[in-house]
């Protein structure tokens, strides 16, 4: 029970510790806000900024959560597709890869020239950047299906589809909440790199307007919120993820 | 046409290759299969690994199409799958995701006409899934998951999962070879019950000499590379037989009968191990 308690603590308490000694370090060696601001300078920001920050933030997020959901729309559908065909698996698959390793803040440029300043570009980027893990991972849960529990349903002359939507979908399931932590993250990314040339709003846009201001608590005060908007997603799907698909998670602690 | 109508099962000269490959260079997986088995047989076959076993359980269900002769099961040419058959292989196969009465009342989401009366019979089908469970030992467990059971108890579940829909027949694919003696006696006198309460159909792929000859009223061997049914021994113990049985002379004669066939089959093949062998694939 103790040693539980410490562990479910254990990330609160690496990050109180670690803004301490960030204080610490700064107070001590008097390092200038203008370089590198201390925790409770960031904070009084924070404070100060509220508003602005709050708008900022809002539309970063809306607009990340668009991005993620068409990304999980597109990547669903096309690793639905991959995973199930072997030929469609053997011609996209190494077109994906070559696709994914083109590093999306380049294609910002391009889509602000198609879709101007604003929300496309950053929607875009966002999904771009957050769709192939998600491809991949549904891909994979079906491509690797067990052959015995297909012939379970084989054997009483299941069609094609029922062993997918018995079989593959629920068993591709862990795979594809595990993919979406991945995804939120990389997906909050996209919209900032995006946000940070093409846009006039959120976070990405404050970060280097402050930074240009020479206000460095501010700009790290956008970087916190940023993180701590992913960290909370990623909670969120973590929760979804064991109260959905608990029985692929029974590891011999939580028993 | 008539005389495939008078057994249950008919392999007539069935042969199969994996690919064209294989049959370019006349590699069988098994080779000219001959079986008649009659309503309500019980059958077991039995051979060292690698014999070609499970291929034949592939034809039998209609998992694999025979490159020659013709397999006729319940007087029907075997096109495709058969939807009058259960199968339980050695691992329970369950799904993790549903529970035990979950996935015994799968076969019953998959198989006309349970199929579309689904959702408005499924109370009954429910009881009957209980009902099952129960026979078998499951009571108590239908809602467990399947890595909440042990060993036996998921291959229980998994031979209830075979059984739901009343099938005429019912393939076991070594079903109990993963399982501690006690467990897979236990397991015998289960099945035994169920095939004397129902007369479904048994076809028993196994390499258990003691446990076909419980089990089944003919026991089949099967020769290795190239698989081929070499002996046929019908089982004339009484039944129904206790295990105690399995202790008598009578009995014990038998098992060494069947092990002096396999030990030959054995010798024959051991000068020729160096040899590539075909039916790796299986």
């Amino acid at each position: 029970m103790h040693q539980k308690s410490i562990e479910r603590w254990s990330p609160w308490i690496l990050l109180v510790g670690g803004i301490l000694i960030w204080q610490l370090i700064c107070s001590a060696f008097n390092v200038s806000e203008f370089i590198f601001p201390s925790p409770l300078r960031i904070w009084n920001q924070l404070v100060e900024f509220r508003t602005t920050i709050a708008a900022h933030a809002w539309r970063t997020y809306w607009v990340t959560m668009a991005g993620f959901g068409i990304a999980i729309v597109v990547g669903v559908l096309f690793g639905f597709v991959i995973g199930s065909s072997r030929i469609a698996y053997a011609a996209v698959y190494p077109l994906m890869t070559a696709f994914n390793a083109l590093p999306k803040a380049a294609f910002v440029p391009i889509l602000v020239v198609w879709f101007g300043i604003g929300i496309g570009p950053a929607i875009l980027t966002s999904f771009l950047i957050s769709f192939f893990p998600i491809m991949v991972n549904i891909a994979t849960g079906l491509a690797t299906l067990e052959p015995e529990l297909e012939d379970v349903l084989r054997v009483l002359g299941a069609k094609r589809w029922d062993v997918l939507v018995k079989v593959g979908l629920p068993r591709s399931m862990p795979y594809f909440f595990g993919s979406l932590k991945v995804a939120i993250t990389l997906a909050f990314v996209g919209t900032t790199v995006s946000e940070m040339t093409a846009a006039n709003e959120g976070i990405g846009y404050l970060l280097i307007s402050a930074g240009s201001a020479m206000q460095m608590g501010l700009a790290f005060g956008g970087l916190v919120v940023v993180g701590a908007m992913a960290m909370v997603m990623y909670e969120l799907f973590n929760y979804i993820e064991l109260h959905t698909t608990g029985w692929a998670h029974r590891g011999s602690q939580n028993n | 046409m008539s005389e495939s109508a008078d057994y249950f099962v008919n392999f007539k000269n069935v042969w199969l290759a994996y690919n064209d490959e294989l049959l370019a260079k006349s590699q069988f997986a098994v080779e000219d299969i001959n079986l008649q088995v009659k309503q309500g047989e019980f059958i077991a076959i039995v051979g060292p690994s690698g014999c070609g076993k499970s291929t034949f359980m592939k034809l039998t269900t209609g998992l694999r199409k025979p490159t020659k002769g013709s397999i006729h099961v319940d007087a029907q040419p075997v096109n495709g799958p058969l939807k009058i058959s259960g199968m339980a292989f050695q691992a329970p196969s369950l799904l993790p995701w549903r529970s035990t009465l979950d996935n015994v009342l799968l076969p019953l989401e998959i198989v006309e006409p349970y199929r579309s009366q689904f959702k408005a019979k499924k109370e009954e089908y429910v009881q009957r899934a209980l009902a099952l469970l129960k026979s078998v030992g499951l009571d108590g467990y239908a809602d467990q998951y399947p890595w909440q059971l042990s060993g036996g108890m998921q291959q229980r579940a998994s031979i209830c999962r075979a059984l739901i829909h009343e099938p005429k027949m019912l393939l076991l694919d070594e079903p109990f070879g993963a399982l501690d003696a006690f467990t897979r006696e236990e397991l015998w006198c289960i099945l035994r019950d169920l095939w004397t309460e129902q007369k479904f159909n048994v076809i028993l792929v196994t390499h258990d000499l003691r446990e076909s000859v419980f089990l089944a009223d003919t026991v089949y061997v099967m020769s290795k590379s190239p698989g081929r049914f070499v002996v046929k021994r019908e089982i004339d113990l009484p039944r129904p037989r206790d295990l105690e049985i399995t202790y008598t002379p009578e009995f014990t004669e038998i098992v060494h009968e069947l092990r002096g066939h396999i030990g030959a089959i054995r010798q024959q093949q051991s000068p020729s191990c160096a040899q590539p062998i075909a039916s790796i694939a299986q």
